[in-house]
């Protein structure tokens, strides 16, 4: 705060003239002394502040340093130099890259499309599911048959990507003829004998086809999450208390008025909280699971921005400043979103995460 | 007095109940098969005439992979991993989480706002891979030569699990914390005396995600870890899939290659299922503290 002369002085009444105010000679120490003290207060707690170190040390190297590598998205990339002594190229990146003339920047465009159509599904199938699951675990009143489904609909949350992945391409792999001859995956399989698909797409491998990525993206991603993020809905739920049913049935209220007059308010805030997390992380999609489903036949509906970035950055270091900036765009539109469904969420509902 | 279920209600229940059956054995149904698969004869695999049971059974699969060094060294470098992994991110969470907690702490806002910021934005894959490799750089330039190391210490640090731990943190009555202060301990016993104990079941639950997130790591672990003999369990099936899903494949072994990896998967998922059930218990506790206050 810049003082001005005047704030120094007060008007003496009795005199009629000015002179120093004392109050403000107090302040004036005081800030001058701030520094020493917070120094005296560090010194005195000083175990306190050690506790915070190694935290504050592995979030400073790993998760803003590699904030600083982004920059690299503004220079032009030179192996010896660390990237704030490399030439300064300006935006000239994210200019070929919107320009979509080349075809790195259409493979852009395609692989940002791609983003936003796996959240936005993801957004639209996923979210309502966990809520779907928590309503039906709520009638369940044994607690025995209870904790049985709950054990087994949490479990698939805890199996690795990488478990998962191979269970996904081994149940709709593709036929071969080696040996005695291979048939399709199972699932394949039956999708057959439900007629859904024929049999060259089976024999091909679902994995292969750009048409059934999207898909199988999200029934694992529900087969994943659904039973474990159903938690946080059912803890909203039956803290619901028992007396507001009862009231709402003496009223004649039906299963379906029950649930919208009973139910929904009182997990209106939960839902909003978890659809802020949820759109802001819209354009966060697990580029794990795209990296291990995906493979050069399914780029179209497959690559998102993340893995777009991954593989022409690793593959050569002239695309390393094309690639972060893709990343750049991704992820401060991403950060756009959070702030952007927070801020609204709290104007519209007095919730909000952050 | 128990009051008759109205029809609307008992359609509800019966539909509740078909369809969480439903879904319950839709997430069991690719274990059970994959067991099957994993016991059964070559020819019933390849022609896909497993559906439930096991038909053939053999149990050579699990005999050659048991054989296998590479199987076991993988495994151990996984265990090493999650051990060394969550005791590390533990220790860090805890200490940082119990500063963060007390509202004595100058700057408390902005060191929280400094570990929040990173759930906003994430610098991206590409961005953190040339980080990983400066430090390992670094790394070997002080003579830490494994990889392993790095994996270690540079990563799985999430901002999330800190703000569970010290939301848990937050909830201790601070009389208990006087209480213990009147009578001498230090800053140190305070949080293992006091604060720990009272906060057990977040504990368990953060350690747990951590050390499940070291045991299913793979895209780090595959990019930062060079040496073939340093792979965890996860590159390692990954690898094997990709040999299998080689066409030029020639598959000579009694049992279908498919069986090798579903014998792989449920050695891979047999040390979650059984210490899950133990602490699935403290989840719904753990995590309904998970509300992000600033």
């Amino acid at each position: 705060m810049k003082l001005k002369a005047v704030d120094y002085l007060v008007l003496d009444e009795k005199t009629g003239k000015y002179r120093e105010d004392p109050e403000q000679l107090v302040r004036d120490e005081v800030e001058k002394h701030r520094w020493k003290h917070v120094g005296l207060t560090i010194l005195k707690d000083w175990r306190l502040y050690l506790m915070l170190v190694p935290m504050l040390l592995v979030f400073f190297f790993w998760r803003y340093m590699p904030m600083y590598e982004l920059l690299s998205c503004f220079k032009v990339y030179d192996a010896n130099l660390p990237v704030a002594d490399q030439l300064y190229s300006g935006f000239s990146y994210f200019k070929e890259l919107f320009a979509g003339e080349t075809p790195l920047s259409q493979e852009f465009w395609r692989a940002f499309r791609n983003t936003f159509v796996i959240s936005f599904y993801g957004l639209c199938f996923g979210f309502p599911m966990p809520i779907i699951i928590a309503l039906f675990f709520n009638e369940i009143k044994s607690n025995i048959a209870r904790s049985v489904y709950q054990v087994l609909t949490y479990l698939p949350k805890f199996i690795s990507t990488v478990v998962m992945t191979t269970l996904v391409s081994l149940l709709v792999r593709q036929s071969s003829s080696a040996g005695a001859g291979i048939q399709m995956g199972i699932i394949s399989q039956l999708l057959y004998n439900l007629g859904i698909i024929t049999e060259e797409v089976g024999n091909a491998g679902l994995l292969n086809n750009p048409d059934f990525f999207r898909p199988i993206y999200q029934i694992t991603g529900i087969w994943e999450t659904a039973g474990y993020d159903s938690i946080v809905f059912f803890a909203a739920i039956i803290a619901i208390s028992p007396t507001s049913y009862e009231a709402a049935q003496i009223d004649g209220a039906n299963k379906w008025a029950q649930m919208r007059y009973v139910v929904l308010p009182s997990i209106l805030s939960t839902i909003v909280i978890m659809l802020i997390t949820r759109i802001g992380s819209l354009l966060n999609v697990g580029y794990e699971k795209v990296l291990l489903l995906y493979n050069d036949k399914t780029y179209v509906t497959a690559d998102v921005v993340s893995t777009f970035a991954q593989r022409n950055g690793l593959s050569s270091s002239f695309l390393i400043g094309i690639s972060s900036a893709a990343e750049m765009l991704n992820n401060v539109v991403g950060m756009l979103l959070v702030i952007g469904a927070n801020t609204i969420a709290r104007k519209a509902s007095d919730v909000s995460l952050y | 007095m128990k009051r008759k279920l109205e029809i609307s209600e008992l359609i509800f229940k019966i539909i509740s109940y078909v369809l969480l059956t439903v879904f319950a054995l839709c997430c069991l149904y690719p274990f059970v098969f994959a067991i099957s698969s994993a016991i059964s004869g070559r020819s019933v695999v390849e022609q896909g005439g497993i559906i439930l049971f096991p038909k053939q059974i053999q149990f050579e699969a699990f005999k050659v992979m048991f054989e296998d060094n590479m199987f076991w060294n993988a495994y151990a470098n996984t265990l090493f991993l999650t051990f060394y992994g969550t005791l590390w991110a533990m220790g860090v969470a805890i200490l940082g989480a119990y500063a963060l907690s007390k509202k004595r702490l100058l700057f408390r806002k902005g060191f929280n706002f400094f570990l929040v910021f990173t759930m906003w934005f994430s610098a991206g894959i590409l961005p953190q891979y040339r980080n990983y490799i400066n430090t390992r750089n670094v790394f070997q330039s002080v003579g830490i030569m494994d990889d392993k190391w790095l994996v270690v210490i540079a990563m799985g640090m999430a901002a999330m699990n800190i703000i569970l731990l010290r939301n848990a943190f937050e909830g201790v009555p601070s009389e208990i914390e006087e209480a213990a202060i009147v009578d001498g301990a230090t800053e140190m016993q305070v949080l293992t005396n006091v604060y720990l104990p009272m906060s057990k079941s977040t504990i368990a639950t953060v350690a747990l995600f951590f050390a499940i997130s070291r045991w299913n790591g793979y895209f780090w672990a595959k990019q930062m870890i060079s040496k073939y003999q340093e792979h965890p369990l996860q590159v390692f099936i990954r690898l094997k899939l990709e040999e299998i899903q080689n066409p030029e494949l020639i598959w000579a072994e009694p049992y279908a290659a498919d069986s090798a990896i579903y014998a792989l998967v449920i050695c891979a998922i047999i040390p979650i299922l059984i210490i899950y059930p133990f602490i699935q218990k403290y989840f719904a506790k753990g995590v309904n503290m998970g509300g992000v206050k600033e």
